[in-house]
């Protein structure tokens, strides 16, 4: 077999065996949550008659191992319950919320990441001038910022100060793709300035730890242009460190923006979660747990994948 | 124009938003050198000035959850609590002047001791799937309630209906026990009918409401179209509804500010000042029976004595916390559930007033051995709770109480807290009318019984005045009730709230309704886009 393939059948095979280990923990944390479903679902009204009903009803009664199992026999065949709280098909509710999610993050990173490589390219060229410092310091003052202070600022400046864009964020089906972009943006505008310094930082940092190899000075003593320099030649052997943090702020992205769904009342998995955990919808909380799970997991082997496939030295192993 | 013309205007336009009321006009319009008459003219013309009928209105609310569910019986917060009211229809319903109006009954009679009571149904009622609205229906809806596993927050009120009969248009309640507030009761927003009573399908979202429901996506938006048959012509009045629910404070501002959204609820204190100022929109406060108590447990030590009870009743300035925690939007408590917003409120009660000196001399006599009081509190006890609860130890202390505030989490407060522990922090929606108010939380047999409070006397009143359709003297039984909760109760009572909405200027109709936030759930089908 050749080496990569095996090395990908590896990965992935771990990739599965962590997924199974993490779909344990999550069960395990949520038995662990303080407080009783039936009782946070009732309430105020929760006598010990409702609770004992409820709880009947709702299959509480069982033991945890039972639960646990009849669960992921569930996942594997796509039915993922019914949410305690509403009955509704949790995986009809997390489909479409799901991706809202992705939208969001793929219209964030779409924008995000080619803007962060390029700024951390210029910045690396001029690095220690003024365009370097300029960037640095703009990039460096949003991350600072939190999200929600960010957020507001936006929806100040944006929906009060120049009315150009909503500051609720809502899609829903039906609407079309230019509707849906428009009332994203200002999310969208959070989200780039949250996560552009990282891998702005990152690249920069690569490629001039790069650029001290002995082959950029030739490049350098054969007269090619800086850019030509960064492009051609630092670049490719700077790119794994960067798509590491690229990954890792696109699994941001995915799941762990929801103060940022919160402040523009945008309805995607977060939220959803959030809702759910209050109310102790041990059912939802697990799916979407083991999906923001499998994002993070997915994404960083991704990460490792494409370090692989980048280096000439793991590519071919002597 | 002349000033003077200006202002006439500026207040006709008030008239025409519901903002005035005709004595307010007349009072201002005459200050202005018009004749009494004409300002009466004028204001009966401004005041009945056609509704304007179509477009979208936009409704952004928190109090939504992606938990929520279309059955009416289970609806617990703002969000499907309007909802609902878009889609369905009930029995009867609140005014805002505190009388009951005919919905899809269209008479109600009772027997001389109040017992058994006969509702006429509306003829040609029609719900959403065009069947028509029956004293079937009515019956079923009601009956469903009562069943424990439809776990309907109406329960309590339903369960004391013995039999129910339909015969051709007429529906014929008899009561377990008389009550002469049957109808008060009977306007609970979960007794939406439905159906079939919704036996088959309680979350179908089928009703005889003025909007037919077009998309229910739990915890983010409910989108209606007009119901063409609705059979009262004074509601419905945009083409379409929109909910949406925003739960963070600043983007449902944000949201009325910029247009995207008419109304808001649950403006912020803090802000309620800098929203007057902007321009298109404008503050709405309805004074409401909801209220911030803390309540002791009356059987447990140290609060099974009275004089301790006393002495942390006279530690709490109330003033101060309608200032500094409802930012002025709202109104002192006085240690009985029951304000001027319910129907045979007795106004004569003494305010009580923060006063150290008596609550120490309370604080001696109770004997109690100095160690601290225990009062727990969270974030969500109620908006401000943990403020209030420090506002409260501190002028405790003052007076010579070791008060001290022990802060929960928010998680599971409601479970491990509340109705467990003697002391802590809590809060109360208020009921239509006393009778239910006292009887959800202060009678002896209560579940909700958050005080542990047990008073031969007082049930034997409540009851009394149950059945008693002599109206002087039922509100004399229930100020002598008042009394009671006030002076031994565990009801530390300082503050009502208010309902504080944001509302466009581009809507007419507005009307501060107390019974519940948002006009009584009904503002989206009541108002108008002017």
């Amino acid at each position: 077999m050749h080496p990569i393939l095996k090395l990908l059948v590896q990965r992935i095979a771990l990739g599965l065996l962590l997924l199974f280990a993490v779909s344990a923990v999550i069960f395990l944390g949520v038995e662990a949550l303080p407080g009783n479903t039936a009782q946070a679902i009732l309430g105020q009204s929760a006598t010990p008659q409702a609770v004992a009903n409820l709880e009947a009803k709702l299959g509480l009664d069982q033991p945890p191992l039972t639960r646990y199992f009849s669960w992921l026999g569930g996942i594997l065949t796509g039915d993922l319950g019914k949410a305690l709280t509403n009955g509704a098909d949790i995986a009809q509710s997390i489909g479409q919320r799901l991706g809202n999610t992705l939208f969001l993050a793929g219209c964030a990173a779409a924008i995000a990441v080619p803007l962060a490589i390029i700024l951390g390219l210029v910045a690396a060229r001029y690095a220690g001038k003024w365009p370097d410092k300029v960037i640095s310091g703009i990039t460096l003052s949003t991350i600072s910022l939190p999200e929600f202070v960010a957020a507001y600022f936006v929806i100040y400046l944006l929906t009060q100060l120049f009315p150009i864009f909503q500051p609720v964020a809502m899609v829903f089906p039906g609407m079309g793709f230019w509707a849906k972009l428009h009332a994203v943006a200002l999310p969208v505008i959070v989200l780039v300035l949250v996560v552009l310094a990282h891998m702005m930082r990152m690249t920069r940092a690569a490629i001039l730890n790069v650029m001290q190899s002995a082959y950029v000075e030739t490049a350098e003593l054969k007269g090619l242009s800086p850019m030509t320099i960064i492009w051609r030649h630092a670049f490719p052997n700077a790119i794994a460190p960067v798509v590491a943090v690229v990954m890792l702020n696109l699994a941001y992205l995915v799941v762990g923006v929801v103060v940022v769904e919160v402040v523009f009342g945008y309805n995607a998995l977060g939220q959803y979660l959030v809702d759910h955990v209050t109310k102790r919808d041990l059912p939802v909380v697990q799916a979407v747990g083991l999906i923001f799970a499998a994002v993070y997991i997915f994404l960083n082997m991704a990460a490792d994948i494409i370090g692989i496939l980048a280096n000439p030295r793991l590519r071919h192993p002597k | 124009m002349s000033d003077a013309s200006q202002r006439l205007d500026h207040m006709i336009e008030d008239v025409r938003r519901g903002r005035m009321t005709r004595r307010e006009f007349v009072g201002r319009t005459t200050a202005l050198g018009v004749s009494a008459a004409l300002a009466g003219a004028l204001y009966t013309k401004a005041a009945h000035a056609e509704p304007k009928k179509g477009g979208v209105i936009r409704a952004g609310l928190a109090g939504g959850e992606s938990t929520n569910t279309l059955d009416p019986a289970l609806a617990a917060s703002v969000v499907p609590q309007v909802g609902n009211a878009q889609w369905g229809e009930q029995l009867v319903d609140m005014m805002p002047d505190g009388s009951v109006e005919m919905r899809i009954a269209e008479e109600v009679s009772s027997s001389p001791d109040s017992k058994v009571w006969t509702f006429k149904i509306r003829q040609g009622v029609e719900f959403s799937n065009g069947q028509t609205v029956t004293a079937e229906d009515v019956m079923a809806t009601y009956k469903r309630h009562t069943d424990e596993n439809a776990q309907s927050g109406a329960l309590g009120i339903v369960k004391g209906i013995a039999e129910m009969k339909a015969e051709g248009d007429k529906l014929e309640l008899t009561l377990e026990a008389p009550s002469a507030d049957l109808p008060y009761l009977l306007t609970d927003y979960h007794l939406i009918i439905q159906p079939g009573g919704g036996y088959d399908n309680p979350t179908a979202g089928i009703g005889a409401g003025p909007y037919i429901l077009e998309t229910f996506e739990p915890g983010v938006r409910y989108a209606y179209k007009k119901n063409p048959n609705y059979f009262d012509p004074n509601t419905g009045h945009a083409d379409e509804v929109e909910i949406l629910s925003i739960n963070d404070n600043t983007a449902r501002t944000a949201a009325l500010q910029a247009g995207q959204v008419h109304m808001i609820n649950r403006v912020d204190p803090k802000i309620v000042e800098l929203l007057k100022g902007a321009p298109g929109v404008q503050v709405r406060r309805a004074v409401g029976r909801g209220h911030y108590v803390f309540i002791m447990h009356v059987d447990k030590a140290p609060f099974d004595n009275n004089d301790l009870r006393m002495a942390l009743k006279y530690g709490i300035k109330r003033q101060e916390m309608v200032d500094k925690i409802l930012g002025g939007l709202g109104s002192v408590g006085n240690d009985f559930p029951i304000n001027a917003a319910y129907p045979l409120f007795d106004d004569s009660i003494e305010q009580r007033e923060y006063d150290a000196a008596k609550a120490k001399e309370y604080y001696d006599k109770s004997g109690h051995d100095g160690s601290p009081i225990i009062m727990r509190t969270a974030p969500g006890a109620f908006p401000g709770a943990v403020d209030a609860a420090n506002l409260f130890a501190a002028s405790a202390q003052a007076a010579g109480i070791p008060l001290q505030v022990q802060l929960e989490p928010d998680d599971g407060y409601w479970t491990n807290v509340w109705n467990v522990e003697p002391f802590c922090a809590s809060y109360w929606g208020g009921r239509p009318v006393q009778d239910q108010m006292y009887s959800t939380a202060y009678l002896s047999t209560a579940e909700w019984n958050d005080t542990k409070f047990k008073n031969a006397k007082f049930d034997e009143l409540l009851m009394a005045a149950r059945a008693e359709l002599d109206q002087d003297k039922r509100k004399g039984m229930y100020s002598e009730m008042a009394h009671i909760v006030r002076d031994e109760g565990g009801l530390i009572l300082p503050m009502f709230n208010e309902f504080v909405a944001g509302v466009s200027d581009a809507l007419g109709g507005w009307v501060d309704d107390p019974n519940a936030e948002m006009m009584n759930y009904r503002a989206p089908s009541k108002c108008w886009l002017a």
